[in-house]
């Protein structure tokens, strides 16, 4: 197994006295791509605060390319090569999607001709308003506004909720896009989008990983899927084959 | 809003590269600032304070229209800096371009301080730190009588003709030609600082300065910065008024001068430059027709006017002009 880009090492975590990760580990390789599944509230985007410096890490560790970023104020990290896309996408509402873009982009290959050429309706919509913008538009503009900090790691938390499945389509299509040595952690309620996206996948309850395997396998085991997500794949038009 | 070829987007900054070609209003609104010289020769006094209140209001506007820091008390650093310029005068250093440079200096560093405990607060927080600061400094002068005079105004101010040639007389003209020239160059350094990488992150922080630094960018560093810029710019408008009327008195510290100038801000339009100098142009042609006429109504018409503009035209008279100009180009071919 090649050096991981990031490794996450026994980490405690939650808000203020609360804790809400325990004991959790994992580690993602440079090209790599991992599901981060479970039930509402089992704490998926407590675990992609903590990686960003938003929560408080009470024990563990944070290892970036070798070196433990834990300690790290939030908006170095991203300095770093993370690249985080918010469950509450938070788009820039009285900017256009142009600035929405180009407020934090760092050279590389993403900017703003390639983000287009991903997401070809903000092209669209270069000049409109981020409060204009369809929720499905939203998403976009959140996750190509991360690509313009040209992350080495993409870390998405739900980015298909409470989307029209037209939509959910273009996005898995642009996820599915990105180039080969992209690294991801996704983190989905569509459990069997997530899977046949990603080649690894955890499945935590309350806090604490109870699954690790590959995306290929756990997609098979219907049984697994059931007990920790309540999920029964066979209704689903994409859990076929 | 200009239209960018897609190729010129390939470039990390192509986008805001683009935004800084000067459009034919602008020029022809800054040439239009020299018709007082020849139309108005007897109103370059009134003319040169607007330019200095202009000033004071761009300063505002880089943390307020950009940063969305509310200050009530912004007055503490036009204050400053025209304490500053004045005493610098009277210990004997009357030359006034260095007298300005130093004034301005020293209320960046004053805004640099402040913007240590500034960038803690938000919101009703904020606002009251900045009223405190400005009541706290105004309180100060006013009891440190043996340095700044206190109520009876700073003695004994003597400013040097500009450049030994042009002497600040009472026609005004060289306090105008003064003012509006620093106007300009500092709102050649405000142009380049919003239409920056960092000018945008600026705006970034307004909307959600809590998950900008999720994105990178450092929150509180870059609002330091712009305070301290702001601060050097409003040092400076004080510096300017104490050296063309060669006065300085308290109400440069007062409460009313940092709650005109938001005023001044808001009527013209925060977050667009132009709109505190529109503001400033607006609301003294105004004061001086008014104060002929009937002088205790001045704030009855002037709160009128705020509360219909907040009301009808969010984005101050400016934005309201940049609608009317976008309706305006729909209907004619
Ligand atoms: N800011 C916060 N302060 C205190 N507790 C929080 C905070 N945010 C989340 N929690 C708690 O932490 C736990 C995990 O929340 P988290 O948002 O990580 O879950 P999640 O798996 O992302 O859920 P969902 O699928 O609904 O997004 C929940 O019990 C939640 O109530
Ligand atoms: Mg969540």
């Amino acid at each position: 197994m090649p050096d991981p880009l990031l490794a996450v090492r026994n980490v405690r975590a939650g808000y203020g006295e609360a804790v809400v990760l325990d004991d959790v580990s994992f580690e993602v390789a440079a090209g790599q791509s991992l599901a981060v599944l479970g039930r509402n509230g089992v704490g998926k985007s407590t675990l992609l605060l903590t990686i960003m410096g938003f929560t408080n890490l009470v024990r563990g560790s944070l290892v970036w390319r070798g070196e433990e970023i834990g300690h790290l104020a939030p908006h170095q990290r991203p300095r770093r090569g993370l690249g985080w896309v918010a469950q509450e996408r938070e788009i820039f509402a009285s900017l256009s999607v142009e600035e929405n873009l180009t407020v934090v982009s760092r050279p590389g290959r993403w900017n703003l001709a390639a983000v287009f050429e991903l997401f070809p309706r903000l092209a669209e919509r270069r000049q409109v308003r981020g409060h204009h913008l369809s929720g499905g538009e939203q998403q976009m503009l959140a996750i190509a506004r991360t690509l313009m900090t040209n992350p080495s790691l993409l870390l998405l938390d739900e980015p298909l909720e409470g989307l029209a499945p037209i939509i959910v389509e273009e996005l898995t299509a642009a996820i599915r896009h990105m180039p080969g040595d992209s690294t991801l952690i996704l983190v989905e309620q569509h459990a069997d989008i997530a899977l046949a996206l990603t080649e690894h996948v955890i499945v935590l309850e309350r806090g604490r990983i109870v699954h690790r395997g590959r995306s290929r396998d756990t997609l098979r085991d219907p049984a697994l899927l059931d007990r920790y997500l309540g999920l029964t794949l066979s209704d689903s038009p994409h859990a076929s084959g | 809003m200009a239209t960018v070829s897609l190729e010129a987007l390939r470039g990390p900054h192509g986008y805001l590269r683009a935004q800084t070609r000067w459009r034919r209003t602008e020029i022809a609104f800054w040439l239009a600032t020299l018709l007082p010289f020849l139309l108005f020769p007897s109103y370059l006094q009134l003319a040169s304070q607007i330019a200095i209140t202009a000033l004071f209001a761009v300063s505002l506007d880089l943390i307020l229209g950009y940063a969305g820091i509310v200050s009530l008390g912004h007055a503490a650093f036009f204050g400053l800096g025209a304490y500053a310029a004045g005493l610098i005068s009277k210990f004997g250093w009357g030359e006034p371009l260095s007298g300005l440079v130093l004034a301005s200096t020293l209320a960046g560093v004053a805004g640099y301080g402040a913007s240590v405990v500034v960038v803690r607060f938000r919101h009703l927080a904020l606002i009251m730190i900045t009223l405190g600061m400005g009541l706290l400094l105004h309180e100060a002068a006013n009891s440190a009588s043996w340095l700044t005079g206190g109520a009876d105004g700073l003695q004994g101010v003597r400013i040097r003709p500009l450049l030994e040639l042009f002497s600040f007389d009472l026609w005004g003209r060289a306090a105008y030609a003064y003012a509006l020239l620093m106007l300009f160059l500092t709102f050649l350094v405000a142009r380049r600082v919003i239409n920056s990488p960092f000018g945008l992150s600026l705006r970034g922080i307004r909307e959600n300065a809590v998950r900008m630094p999720a994105l990178g960018a450092p929150s509180r560093a870059h609002v330091r910065k712009v305070y301290t810029i702001a601060a050097v710019m409003a040092g400076m408008a004080g510096a300017l008024l104490a050296q063309t009327t060669s006065t300085v008195s308290l109400e440069v510290l007062s409460f009313q001068r940092s709650a005109d100038v938001l005023v001044i801000l808001i009527l013209g339009g925060a977050g667009r430059l132009y709109g505190g100098i529109l503001g400033a142009i607006l609301y003294m042609v105004a004061r001086d027709q008014f104060s002929g006429i009937n002088p205790q109504y001045w704030y009855f018409w002037i709160g009128l006017l705020l509360i219909a503009v907040v009301l009808f035209l969010p984005n101050g008279i400016l934005g309201g002009l940049g609608r009317a100009a976008a309706w305006w180009r729909r209907v004619s071919p």
